[in-house]
């Protein structure tokens, strides 16, 4: 498949030269390498490859844009990098095993959700401490924060729900249950929906954040793929709130979902075990990090195409742009 | 709770079992309270509470050839526990308590007392730790009409066959499971031709038909099959090592194969036989290169989790068998979270639905087959230090799952309970 998608990038060279230079930066989180690679958006080339903590997965950019968080769940922290000189600058203590976490809208508070330990962590970015934490279900895992910053919303893989959590008053306010193995929760940029993707159970619950109801159940299928290999995990939705993006798993498809009619529209095909995807600031392109096959996969979103794969690396997990 | 010495292990069984003796003695009043057996319990009291029993018998802990392993005295029941605590703490955002009624009997204890004495407590729900025979005695006891078995030991294929019964449901994967998992590994990996060697357990003779069986239906050749017939001496004895040198040549010699195909359920010698036998050749089966439910060795779709979680809790590594009683405490706790507050039918109902799904952390959704109660998972072909593969094996196809291409598929099962 590679080659299939060398292929491809030469069809599509002149039509990339011929584009506006694209100034992004994109990080991504190599879990088995224990390192961020570095990607530059214009030549699509590895830059750099930053050493972290053991076992990087989640990864997200601090409110400036000057630093980048990463989870090194072995390591039981939260490494800082500095993006500038490509260094990890401190740790922040995140608790046991972090995984996945979500930044406040204002950029001083993290929520760790510790996967070993039923717990999600309140770290106090400024005074670099742990300010509390609270009990969830069995393995937390997806972190997803309302636009307000005043609903959390935490899933934890094995009690199979979606916890809304009161960021004020630390507590869980309501429970919501969704498919096997919920991954990744993400609310929609107008605050009233939380999408929640089922890795077992191949589905995505969209629940109305108000009353807290799932409002639809998004399946999928794909010619040729058996249902089993269908495994909901990361999303993405545009800013408009009328695409969204969510990567499969071993199915290794995106499926890009109309989100008035809910509706699949259509598979990109990316690399083997799809984790998660993000963005160019433009929202022209989409790059996927593809556990199995070490590679971030480029989809431009204009033509609806897989432009190319680039090696990153032993299994990217997580990815990140800077603009 | 990292360190459980051995004396407080024990301290806390008798403990249970005194408050289980307690409760007997006042079984309306424990049912209409709930027994809370600790201060989350009691929180919940106004919701739904859940008992599970657990029926087994006390054994002689197996002891493994190898020293790296770990000798088991509680085998199963803290695979029991682990799900017991995933329960609560998914109940706890349900209104939902769970309850683990752990009888623990004599060696010669009376199965159907003990059975007996789960009825009287109210309890439905029973994880059977048991060997096949003791399994089916209770199957058909009156109390057990009403109650639903989860079969979380015994592998033999009768009992999914023409021994099977409408109220037990298996999360002990069955030997033709087992056998169909490696066979078609062994098929991916072209090495057709199998030497048989078989144990003197009844066991044994049994795993040796299930692989007989999944050599037909994925393309093996048995090529020799022998009995195991020497006696293997005591692990820490220095003469042991220098007899069994000698003997396993002896053993597997015979015409050639591709791999060594080893029954011997209880590790009896099957151990000994890598880097000894006649042949330079791969030892796969019940040793070697082994088909199972569960290994330490895979961390794969999560199982680091599970793993550590069950190592903090039972300070060791989690067997087949803790797995097996896990997956049928966790299917409970699944069916009552999913149909939030239903009674025993509509649990029972929904645990044999298409709906019912359960995460095993195998990369895929676990369920029951509706033609024999059996429940479908992927099945690990471990090595002793690695996971090597797991089955079902990319290419053997179904138009259902692939995971019924382990074990008894609807048409070929001999199982009646339906009709």
């Amino acid at each position: 498949m590679r080659s299939l998608l060398c292929t491809m990038l030469f069809l599509a060279a002149p039509a990339l030269i011929a584009e506006p230079v694209l100034a992004e930066t994109i990080f991504v989180s190599n879990e088995k390498d224990n390192q961020i690679a570095v990607v530059d958006g214009d030549s699509l080339q590895i830059t750099n490859k930053i050493n972290v903590g053991r076992r990087p997965r989640g990864i997200t950019l601090s409110g400036d844009g000057t630093q980048l968080y990463v989870c090194a769940g072995d390591d039981n922290r939260v490494d800082v990098v500095d993006i500038a000189s490509g260094k990890v600058i401190h740790s922040l203590p995140s608790g046991p095993d972090p995984e996945l976490f979500v930044l406040s809208p204002d950029g001083n508070r993290l929520y760790v959700a510790n996967e070993d330990d039923n717990m999600v962590t309140i770290i106090d970015i400024p005074s670099r401490k742990a300010i509390g934490n609270i009990q969830v279900g069995v393995e937390p895992e997806g972190m997803g924060i309302s636009p307000d910053g005043k609903i959390l919303v935490n899933t934890s893989e094995t009690t199979n729900m979606a916890h809304f959590i009161d960021t004020e008053k630390r507590a869980v306010v309501g429970n919501v249950l969704v498919d096997s193995r919920p991954r990744v929760a993400r609310f929609s940029d107008d605050g009233k929906h939380v999408w929640v993707s089922s890795e077992i159970g191949g589905t995505v619950s969209v629940i109305d954040a108000g009353t807290r109801k799932v409002v639809k159940k998004i399946r999928f299928e794909v010619t040729g793929v058996r249902r089993e290999a269908i495994q909901a995990v990361g999303i993405q939705m545009t800013r408009d709130g009328k695409r969204a993006f969510v990567a499969l798993g071993p199915a290794n498809r995106i499926a890009e979902i109309d989100t008035e009619s809910f509706e699949v529209k259509r598979y990109f095909l990316v690399g083997q075990r799809v984790w998660n995807l993000a963005f160019s600031p433009d929202e022209k392109r989409l790059y996927t990090t593809n556990g199995i096959s070490n590679d971030l996969s480029v989809i431009d979103l204009e033509r609806n195409k897989v432009i190319k794969s680039i090696a990153v690396g032993g299994a990217p997990w997580g990815v990140v742009v800077k603009p | 709770m990292r360190f459980w010495p051995l004396s407080r292990r024990r301290t806390d069984l008798s403990k249970t079992t005194g408050r289980r003796r307690l409760i007997a003695t006042l079984p309306l009043a424990g049912l209409l309270l709930m027994a809370p057996a600790g201060a989350a319990l009691a929180q919940d009291a106004a919701g739904q509470s859940i008992l599970i029993g657990y029926l087994t018998r006390q054994e002689d802990p197996r002891t493994p050839a190898s020293f790296l392993e770990p000798v088991a005295t509680d085998e199963g029941l803290q695979g029991a526990r682990l799900a017991l605590a995933d329960n609560n703490s998914t109940g706890m955002f349900l209104n939902q308590s769970y309850r683990l009624v752990e009888q623990i009997l004599p060696q010669d204890g009376d199965i159907a007392a003990g059975l007996k004495a789960l009825a009287d407590e109210g309890v439905r729900f029973v994880v059977a730790d048991l060997p096949g025979d003791a399994l089916l005695a209770i199957a058909d006891r009156p109390e057990a009409r009403s109650m639903l078995l989860f079969n979380a030991r015994a592998p033999d294929d009768a009992l999914r066959n023409e021994q099977c019964r409408a109220n037990i449901l298996h999360t002990a994967a069955s030997r033709r499971m087992l056998a169909d998992a490696l066979a078609q590994y062994l098929a991916w990996k072209k090495w057709t031709g199998w030497s048989l060697l078989t144990g003197r357990d009844p066991g044994d003779a049994l795993y040796a038909d299930a692989v007989r069986r999944a050599a037909k239906r994925f393309g093996g050749r048995i090529v020799a099959e022998k009995g195991w017939t020497f006696d293997t001496g005591n692990r820490r004895t220095d003469t042991g090592v220098t007899t069994i040198q000698s003997d396993i040549p002896l053993a597997t010699q015979g015409p050639d194969y591709d791999v060594l195909v080893v029954a011997d359920e209880a590790g009896n010698f099957g151990d000994y036989l890598d880097g000894r036998t006649w042949h330079p050749r791969p030892v796969a089966g019940t040793q070697g290169l082994t088909a199972t439910a569960w290994s330490r060795v895979n961390e794969q779709w999560g199982g680091t989790q599970l793993q550590s979680r069950f190592e903090k809790l039972a300070d060791r590594w989690m067997l087949p068998r803790d797995y097996a009683a896990w997956l049928a405490v966790r299917s409970v706790g699944e069916a009552a979270a999913r149909t939030g507050g239903a009674g025993f039918d509509d649990l029972v109902a929904y645990l044999h639905s298409p709906d019912f799904e359960l995460a095993g952390f195998k990369g895929e959704a676990l369920s029951f087959r509706k033609w024999d109660g059996q429940m479908r998972q992927p099945i690990l072909i471990a090595g002793p230090r690695m996971l090597v593969s797991v089955s079902p094996q990319e290419g053997f196809l179904h138009p259902v799952t692939p995971l019924d291409t382990l074990g008894d598929d609807a048409p070929e099962s001999k199982c009646r309970f339906n009709r």
